[in-house]
């Protein structure tokens, strides 16, 4: 269970097991590259684009909850993400939050 | 010469086209704005007593949007005086509430009622562009309820 919140609605905590983050960096795609060079002639959205960081942003998420699995966890709380562009080619996508046992 | 025709017709399509697909964009964004206008949402819920609720799940929305050769252009034109980047304001304000509606309809598929203790994210992609690509990344996070 993930939430934004500082606990699960419905639920109570019954223990706190700290940080636990995931994180992937990815490089972009060349064909996709490509494909975005052309679109950035006539604008809008980058499908491409989207679908990449949308991938990336699950595998950090489940990195993240197969931490908090092997902690013992069933919720994540305070869930935040955050990107940056590392070099002009790729992006780190990384997400973390707080392992908690919840009853 | 060549390349000033050339110049000339990327602005021109850049203008065209561009113009048009975000005219369209916004309709679009009208139109499913008010579709799930039933859908409560707000940034608060984190120094919130717990709410109570049949279930949450964490619901994400994200987008990637790149700006046209006219935008790309009079941006840089206009950034020489200052002052407000009407062709750039437009851009987030689209990608912004595109994020939005794509964490709307993710929680009104899985049956929310409301969303609570948003979080909204833009990140700048490739600043230093290979190609010159100026795009943003948005993304908008909360908690559904039900």
């Amino acid at each position: 269970m993930l939430t934004t919140l500082e606990g699960v609605p419905g639920h109570t905590i019954t223990d706190h097991l700290g940080l636990v983050q995931g994180s992937t960096v990815r490089a972009k795609h060349l064909g996709r590259d490509i494909a975005a060079g052309l679109k950035n002639l006539v604008g809008g959205e980058l499908k491409g684009y989207t679908e990449l960081l949308q991938e990336a942003r699950q595998e950090a998420t489940d990195r993240m909850v197969q931490q908090a699995i092997q902690m013992g966890a069933n919720a994540v709380i305070n869930v935040r993400y955050s990107t940056s562009s590392l070099t002009a080619g790729a992006a780190e996508l990384f997400a973390y939050g707080t392992a908690v046992k919840v009853q | 010469m060549d390349s000033l025709i050339i110049f000339a017709v990327l602005i021109g399509v850049g203008y065209f086209v561009g113009k048009s697909q975000e005219q369209k964009h916004f309709a679009s964004l009208r139109l499913r704005e008010s579709q799930t206008h039933q859908l409560a949402l707000t940034n608060m819920g984190r120094l919130q007593p717990l709410p109570d609720a049949a279930g949450a799940q964490m619901v994400v929305g994200s987008v990637v949007i790149a700006s046209d050769y006219f935008k790309t252009f009079t941006a840089g034109i206009l950034s020489l005086f200052g002052g407000r980047l009407t062709v750039y304001e437009s851009l987030l304000e689209r990608g912004r509430r595109e994020a939005i509606l794509r964490m709307k309809e993710e929680a009104l598929s899985w049956g929310a009622t409301r969303i609570i203790n948003i979080r909204l994210e833009t990140a700048d992609l490739a600043s230093q562009g290979s190609n010159g690509l100026v795009s943003v990344e948005v993304i908008a996070y909360g908690t559904a309820l039900k």
